[in-house]
This record gives structure tokens, sequence and C-alpha cells, in this order.
């Protein structure tokens, strides 16, 4: 069974692929910068259809400290408990 | 590690322009002679990329209140206004913009950048929520990065997409900000704000918008965009700069709002940075008097715009959604947009190039500014220097549709 982080791993890529048009292969190590080619447009394109599939605010405050796919999925995971 | 290695992507990218043969972010003029000529390579050119909206940088009578007042006051205030005091010419200004808006408070700054890094950092703090429009300008992201709110952006120009958002923090504590802009500066589209203040108002949040773009353009008293949709009494705060249609260098802020002098000791971009020079503040009062007594000015604008709009949009250029003093074209690909770029440069048009992520939708544009002082015969040139380049750079696949009229 997939625990809950990979879950949303696997929806951040999928998300991801939606907006940047093309497929991206992601795993929670993935860099979204260097890895994944998203500059900061486009990182928060891809939070606002996050917002939209979990159903949640994700302030953009709180992406300085996202450097990873991990990172943002852990975010996630913390908004979504909270609310 | 060199301290710049982090910046080496966009410096490749960067350099990667200039090997095509082009620098678009370091455009060099021997001369600027008008609101709409200027000299590029030791060519005549037409200036079609300076938010000059009135050509208010030559007129005679800012020209004369600014050297007057160098003279009279001297070159600079060599400090801020906490420190070092207010001259009159600041306090006079402030009153003529309060008064311009109709509103009982106004405050300036030193540039229209820093209102929006003062006013964005200061209005909410922590534990309040910032929503902003997705196309906002750089200065209301850095501002909203300066101050300690939750910020939250919504889909652009999308009453409905803010509401869906503002509802999700329902049974939060905090104050909900709503900021927007008058005209966006890329595509010179214009907001919704009718749709946003009835959002507004459901929600109970407050509404911000900058008029940076539309000061001077829009409305009746050339109020801008809040005037022109008849919603000034939902605005809780209006932003904006004198460096686009007044013609000189500043922002400023407008507000009915309660103990709002208390920003003057507690908006640190306000605080802690000199203040405006006279002659600037003296050429943006005449600038404003100029606006109230000539409204045939915004009327030329408007209909300069339409010219090159309707012009371009005959030819199957893809324009933006509706005629606004901004008109851009959108281009299928970089390389194609700063080879056009740079033969349009050569045709003797210098307007803006635009490159993602500074676009709205990832695709580059050539961003046109119109001017009340561009010339019928300048506008017309500017559009059979598109025509060629269209042309020569295959920009339009259908078989051209001139407008015969």
């Amino acid at each position: 069974m997939e625990s809950v982080t990979d879950l949303t791993v696997r929806q951040i890529g999928r998300t991801a692929g939606i907006v940047m048009q093309r497929p991206v292969e992601v795993t929670a190590a993935s860099d979204i910068g260097r890895d994944l080619g998203v500059d900061s447009l486009t990182l928060m394109n891809i939070v606002m259809e996050l917002e939209d599939v979990f159903e949640l605010s994700i302030p953009l405050d709180r992406l300085a400290d996202v450097e990873t796919v991990g990172d943002l999925a852990a975010l996630i995971n913390e908004l979504r408990a909270r609310a | 590690m060199g301290l710049l290695d982090k910046h080496k992507d966009y410096s490749q990218r960067y350099q990667a322009i200039r090997d095509a043969g082009a620098d678009p972010f370091n455009v060099r003029f021997e001369a600027v002679i008008s609101p709409t000529e200027g000299v590029v390579n030791g060519r005549p050119t037409v200036l079609l990329g300076t938010n000059n909206y009135l050509g208010l940088t030559f007129d005679e009578s800012c020209i004369e209140a600014s050297s007057a007042a160098v003279h009279a006051h001297g070159t600079g205030t060599t400090g801020s206004r906490i420190a070092n005091g207010s001259f009159g010419g600041h306090l006079e200004l402030e009153s003529a913009i309060a008064k311009f808006y109709g509103r009982q408070h106004a405050m300036t700054f030193t540039t229209g950048y820093q209102a929006n890094l003062g006013i964005m950092s200061t209005l909410v703090g922590r534990g309040d929520h910032l929503f902003l429009d997705a196309d906002s300008h750089a200065s209301l992201y850095d501002g909203a990065r300066l101050g300690h709110a939750e910020v939250i952006r919504f889909r652009h120009n999308d009453p409905e997409d803010l509401y869906k958002r503002l509802k999700r923090l329902k049974g939060q504590p905090g104050n909900r900000l709503i900021v927007t802009e008058g005209i966006y500066s890329m595509l010179g589209d214009a907001a919704p704000l009718k749709e946003f203040a009835e959002v507004k108002r459901e929600m109970g949040a407050y509404l911000l918008v900058d008029e940076a773009h539309s000061l001077g353009v829009l409305g009746e008293k050339g109020r801008g965009l809040a005037e022109a949709q008849g919603v000034e009494a939902d605005v809780d705060v209006i932003v904006g700069t004198f460096s686009k249609s007044l013609g000189a260098i500043g922002g400023f802020c407008v507000s009915d709002m309660d103990d709002f002098e208390v920003m003057r000791v507690v908006c640190r971009p306000y605080m802690f940075t000199a203040s405006l020079p006279p002659s600037v503040v003296a050429s943006t009062l005449q600038a404003l008097k100029v606006i109230e007594q000539q409204p045939g000015l915004r009327h030329k604008l408007t209909s300069n715009a339409q010219r090159l709009y309707d012009g371009l949009k005959a030819m199957g250029l893809q324009v933006g959604p509706e005629c606004s003093p901004i008109v851009a074209v959108t281009i299928p690909d970089q390389p194609r947009a700063i080879a056009v770029w740079k033969a349009l440069l050569e045709k003797g048009v210098y307007l803006n190039l635009a490159l993602p992520p500074a676009t709205p939708d990832a695709r580059p544009l050539l961003r046109s500014s119109i001017s009340a002082a561009h010339t019928e015969a300048q506008l017309d040139r500017v559009i059979a220097a598109f025509a060629e380049v269209s042309e020569e750079f295959g920009l339009v696949n259908e078989p051209l549709q001139r407008a015969t009229a």
C-alpha cells in the first residue's frame, strides 16, 4: 500500500505534467528547480492547481522552504491534516 | 563557488539572447527628442514602449514648474521625510492627489515599486490573508513577500476563482485583502472590478487596486478603472505611480481608512528612503492639473490606441483581448520574438520585448504602449513596419485580411 506521502508525490507529478504540458517523472527527492526545470512562476501555477485538487489553501510564503517534491508533499500533507 | 553562480542559468539564457544579435534589456537611446521620438544606433526611432501615455514628459508647463522648483528648492531632499522633514511640495502633492481621488488620505513614495512594497507589507501582517491576482506586477509579489501575511494567488481576472479561494478560508481569523490592477501591464486587459467588488462585499474583505497603468487613461476624470467602472466606493485603497501618465517618477497611495496616517511611522519603504526631489514633485503637481484641464489628451490616447490595435488585428496578428493603451502582440516562440523585435528596431520602431516568465501565458510578447502624443502618421509607420516583419517572419498563417476602410 502506498503511503499518503507517495500518493501526494504522485499527484504533484501529475499536476506538474498538466501545467507544463509534458510528462514529468518525479520522486520525493526530485529537486523542483534543478531536476524538473520548474521556474518560480510555473511552481506557483502548479501550486494553484494543487490547491484545487486537494481543496485547500497553500500560502505562497510557505514555499520558501520547499526545494524538493518531497518538501512540497510534506507541506500539503501538513496543511491537509490541519484543515 | 562564486557568489553569482546561482544565477548561472539566467546568465546563460541572457547570453543566448545576446548571441542572437539583440540586447532588448539594454537599449541605449542616443537622444530622446520628444515623448514619441528618439535616436537609436543613429536612427530616428518611434518610441512605442515608454508608458508615456499622455506624452507629458515634454509638456511645457510641467518642464517650467520643474525647472522653477529646482532653482527655488535645490536638486534633492538628501533624506527621508521622517528624518529630514517634508518640503512644502510634498504636502501640496499629497493633498492634490487626495483631492484628485476624492479621498481623505494620500501618501507619496519615491517610486511606484516602493509604494507597492510599502503598502502590501504594511496593510496586512501575520495572521492576515492576501489574495493576489496571478498576473500581478512583480512589485506586488515582492511587497507580499516583504510582509508576513499568508499569500494566496487567484486566477487572473477571475472573480469566481477568487470567491472559491476566499471560501476555503472560512472560519479562519485575520483580515482579507484582495489585490488587483486596473490595466495589466503585459496584455493591457482590465480587471472586472464590479464583480471583484461584489465578492469583496460578500466575503467581508478589503480591496486594493493598483491603477499604475490606468491613472490618466481611464474614467471621465482620469482616475482610472475604479472610476470607469463606477466602483470607487468599494475600493478601499488605490496605489499608483507618477512615472507613466504623469511623466515623472514616484508612487502614491490614497484611502479613506481611519488612522491611515499611522502608515508614516510603520511603513518602512516610506520611512527609510530619501523623499522625492522638488523638481519631480513640481512637475507631478502640474501634470495632475494638466490631466484635469485637458481631457482631450485622454480621448486622443484612446483613438490612437484603437488605430494601432485595429491595424495589427486586421493584419491577423494575435493581439490582447481588448483595446487599451497597451497593445501586445503574442509571438509563437522566443527566437522569432527576438528577431522580430530587432527587425522592428532596425526599421525605427522601439517597443518592449517581454519574455517568459514575465509574460502571462509562457509565450513571448511584443508590447507597445501608445501615447496621446503619437501622430497618426507615426502609428501608420508602425503598422507598416509590423506588416513587413509579419511577412518576413511568417507571423500570420492565414492570408492577410486588410481593413479596407
